[in-house]
């Protein structure tokens, strides 16, 4: 809700400064989709008829930590040179987790959960942080102050801020000094129709066996993921926030 | 008393003013010189790209993050992918210098902009660390070889791994 | 007798030197930011852990403060009590020269403070952050209008209501603050209501203290007369105040105590061998309050200027101790993900997280009460703010006619 608030807000902006004339010219010719099998036109904005989800299988994970590598070249995020090792950026990490009661011991990748309700969305004072209508949460660092909020909200660590001036950045992830930013599943491939960089990553080291991640649209039925989701169930990480997450976690 | 100072002093100001103004319409300031971009043409015409590129950019640069509208034709990173051309020796121009396309213009009228704190200032693939999924022709003499890259790239991977 | 409000004499030489420590104080704290900003926070000790860092210690001390300072003037005015009423308009300005030092810290130590104009241009209704930024400035408006109210007499007659709208912005301000800590559901040590009530009671005591400290500076050093009468009230009113922010902290922690859950944080907070138990124990209770309190109505101090100035100045100490370790010490204490697990990960998951403080931040921090102090101490300058004798033959007749 807020975020379509926020949306309104930009095209009232856009209105008053006369420009939503331009904009209906500028994106009505046809534009060349670059894939026959994309689900969504590239001049169509997303909206809620899906929503955007990652299932992991935590029995599966080995913490080989291939998800992370894959994350970080994707995003670029080792042009760092000045920042210490808590200052760095980490969209996805590996947890370790040992059982105090049993001494079971097992790991699981961690990243933005893309809550339905996050609460780094409802305290971001300025409408940066947000959710894109497909479940996708993002940080829009257009309009980001850097004043953190958001990384004091967050229940799972998802968010880093950048700590120094970087160069070098991968057209498709810009990301720069001042601004917070967190896993956003990879919005420039799911646009493109692709996998996120760390499913494909863990389904590649996974090759021999089963997926050890499934993702795609939690609206969709007879999506992998839902099937998957349905048949064997899929946890939330601290779900006793009732923030209905976007990445479910098998084994857990 | 210290206006009439200034009153006294109006006229000589005055003409050390007009001397400065002609002095510079003599003196023209040297126009930038643009540097030329891939294709015969832009995606809209010249004179409109000059007076209204950034309302365009920032349109395209909410839709595309808030709405997740992917079209090419206004977004900055297509801007860079045509006007950012590397020279004789494959080197990109740095952002700043008034051989980037953006800074020629910028420089010269002494605009501000903010998209470079964060924004790549070149065409990807100017390096071999992403060669992988590569078709930019501009690489370096001694960075081709696609052997070569892969192994350097999976060198990396295996390097960055061993820092996690 | 009459009270007459004048502006202070500025030609000494010790209001020079004031003025010139205080710019000073500024001076650095713009260079600290210029550092930070040019660098970028990894100047800083603040990382991804530990985000809000001693800037924010010092600004929500500030903010805090600023609303409590303006309570001397609500009680003359919304109370009508008449003693208080003398001191009304430098509450007023110390109010809004408190908030502009503490809203200055929070500027500069932004990610992109060049970007101010967006987070007064784009609102997330839902945010208690950006009701904050609304309710900030609604003070700065309020309080001017009160001033006016009560320094214009054409308008005197206006000065109840403005009063009353003044004491009801600053009570839902401060409201609001508290709710910037107590609106985090994931952390052990916020998410707690009753932190808005209590930052509502930690701005009255850490306002009147620095309220008392300017009030005494002021006439000390201005040679005017300070009565016994006003300083007793001041000083039983800071007495209550310090015990109850006792009570409402006592409170914060039995609660805790009480749910099993989070008695992890209340052991990390009470009893671990940290700088954060040690600032509780020694700063916040024996320094901030225990020491204060004592000095403020054991008979051998309660009588002493010294004292009683003392006791304001444990009170700021305190506070900033206490904001410390609500602040810092909330963020250090490992957010628990995995309930009944221990956990390991290359981002600090599970573990106690780490904080050093830079200079530069803490100078920032300092700029603050820089600004605020320099703002007031020009206010008393230009502006007919402080009453030329607070004797007590002036500001309390009746009652010197009964001695």
């Amino acid at each position: 809700m807020t975020t379509e608030n926020n949306i309104d807000a930009y095209r009232r902006k856009f209105v008053g400064g006369g420009l939503a004339a331009a904009a209906g010219i500028a994106i009505a010719p046809g534009v060349i989709l670059n894939s026959v099998a994309q689900a969504k036109p590239a001049d169509k904005p997303v909206d809620d008829s899906v929503r955007w989800g990652i299932l992991i299988d935590a029995n599966k994970c080995d913490g080989c930590n291939d998800c992370v590598t894959a994350c970080n070249e994707e995003h670029g995020l080792d042009n760092y040179t000045n920042s210490n090792e808590s200052q760095r950026t980490q969209y996805i990490r590996v947890v370790n987790l040992r059982d105090k009661a049993t001494g079971h011991e097992q790991a699981l990748p961690v990243m933005c959960q893309h809550c339905e309700t996050p609460p780094c969305v409802d305290v971001c004072p300025t409408g940066a942080s947000m959710r894109r209508a497909d479940g996708i949460v993002q940080v829009n660092m257009h309009i980001c102050i850097g004043c953190r909020y958001c990384m004091m909200a967050c229940p799972y660590k998802a968010r880093s801020f950048v700590h120094e001036a970087i160069t070098d950045q991968r057209p498709s992830s810009p990301r720069g000094k001042g601004c917070v930013e967190s896993c956003n599943m990879c919005v420039h491939r799911v646009d493109n129709d692709e996998q996120p960089a760390c499913v494909v990553a863990c389904n590649k080291h996974h090759a021999e066996d089963e997926p050890a991640m499934f993702f795609g649209d939690l609206r969709d039925e007879n999506s992998e993921i839902s099937k998957q989701l349905k048949k064997f169930g899929g946890k939330q990480i601290r779900a006793d926030l009732g923030l209905n997450t976007g990445v479910r976690y098998r084994g857990l | 008393m210290r206006l009439t100072l200034v009153n006294k002093m109006t006229p000589v100001l005055t003409g050390l003013v007009s001397l400065m103004l002609t002095a510079t319409v003599f003196a023209a300031p040297p126009m930038p010189e643009i540097p030329k971009g891939k294709g015969e043409q832009c995606v809209e015409p010249t004179e409109e790209m000059r007076v209204n590129h950034m309302k365009k950019i920032k349109h395209q640069r909410d839709l595309t993050v808030i709405e997740g509208v992917r079209t090419k034709k206004h977004s900055l990173k297509e801007c860079i992918d045509c006007h950012v051309i590397p020279d004789e020796t494959g080197a990109y121009p740095k952002i700043g210098t008034d051989q980037h396309f953006c800074s020629t213009c910028h420089n010269f009228a002494s605009v501000n902009i903010d998209c470079f704190s964060c924004h790549a200032t070149k065409p990807e693939e100017s390096d071999s660390m992403h060669s992988m999924t590569g078709m930019n022709p501009h690489q370096n003499v001694d960075m081709s070889g696609s052997i070569n890259q892969l192994s350097q790239r999976e060198l990396d991977i295996a390097t960055s791994e061993k820092r996690q | 007798m009459k009270v007459v409000f004048r502006e202070i004499d500025g030609n000494s030489k010790g209001f020079m030197a004031l003025l010139g420590v205080l710019g000073l104080l500024i001076a650095i704290a713009l260079g600290a930011t210029y550092y930070m900003e040019h660098n970028g926070h990894w100047v800083t000790g603040m990382n991804n852990q530990i985000v809000w860092g001693m800037p924010h210690v010092f600004a929500i001390f500030l903010i805090v403060a600023a609303s409590g300072a303006l309570n001397v003037a609500s009680i003359s005015s919304v109370f009508n009590r008449k003693i208080y009423k003398p001191l009304a308009r430098l509450s007023g300005l110390l109010a809004i020269a408190l908030l502009a030092g503490g809203l200055m810290v929070l500027v500069l130590d932004l990610g992109r403070p060049d970007r101010l104009i967006v987070a007064m241009t784009y609102y997330n209704f839902k945010s208690i952050f950006a009701w904050n930024i609304i309710l900030y400035n609604g003070f700065f408006a309020i309080v001017a209008v009160y001033l006016w109210t009560m320094m214009e007499r054409k308008v005197n007659k206006y000065s109840k209501p403005a009063g009353i709208a003044a004491f009801t912005w600053r009570l839902i301000l401060t409201t609001g603050t508290g709710s910037i800590f107590a609106f985090l559901v994931a952390r052990q040590a916020f998410d707690a209501a009753i932190l808005a009530p209590t930052f509502v009671i930690m701005s009255f005591s850490y306002g009147l203290a620095v309220f008392i400290l300017v009030l005494f500076a002021a006439y000390k050093w201005t040679g005017r007369p300070l009565g016994d009468v006003v300083v007793n009230r001041l000083k039983n009113l800071q007495g209550v105040f310090i015990a109850a922010v006792f009570y409402f902290f006592a409170v914060y922690h039995l609660t805790n105590l009480y749910a099993t859950e989070h008695h992890g944080i209340e052991s990390f907070i009470l009893s671990a061998d940290n700088i954060y138990s040690t600032l509780f124990w020694v700063g916040q209770i024996l320094i901030g309050t225990l020491i204060p309190f004592a000095l403020l109505f054991l008979p051998a101090t309660s009588k002493s200027r010294f004292w009683i100035g003392t006791a304001a100045v444990l009170v700021i100490i305190g506070g900033m101790a206490q904001m410390y370790v609500t602040l810092i010490g909330g963020q250090a204490y490992p957010l628990v993900l995995f309930p009944g697990y221990d956990v390991s990960s290359s981002f600090h998951d599970g573990v106690v997280n780490e904080y050093v403080p830079s200079l530069a931040e803490t100078l920032l921090g300092v700029g603050g009460f820089g600004v605020a102090l320099i703002a007031t101490t020009i206010g008393v300058r230009v502006l007919r703010f402080l009453p030329e004798s607070l004797a007590d033959s002036v500001v309390d007749p009746d009652h010197h006619k009964a001695a």
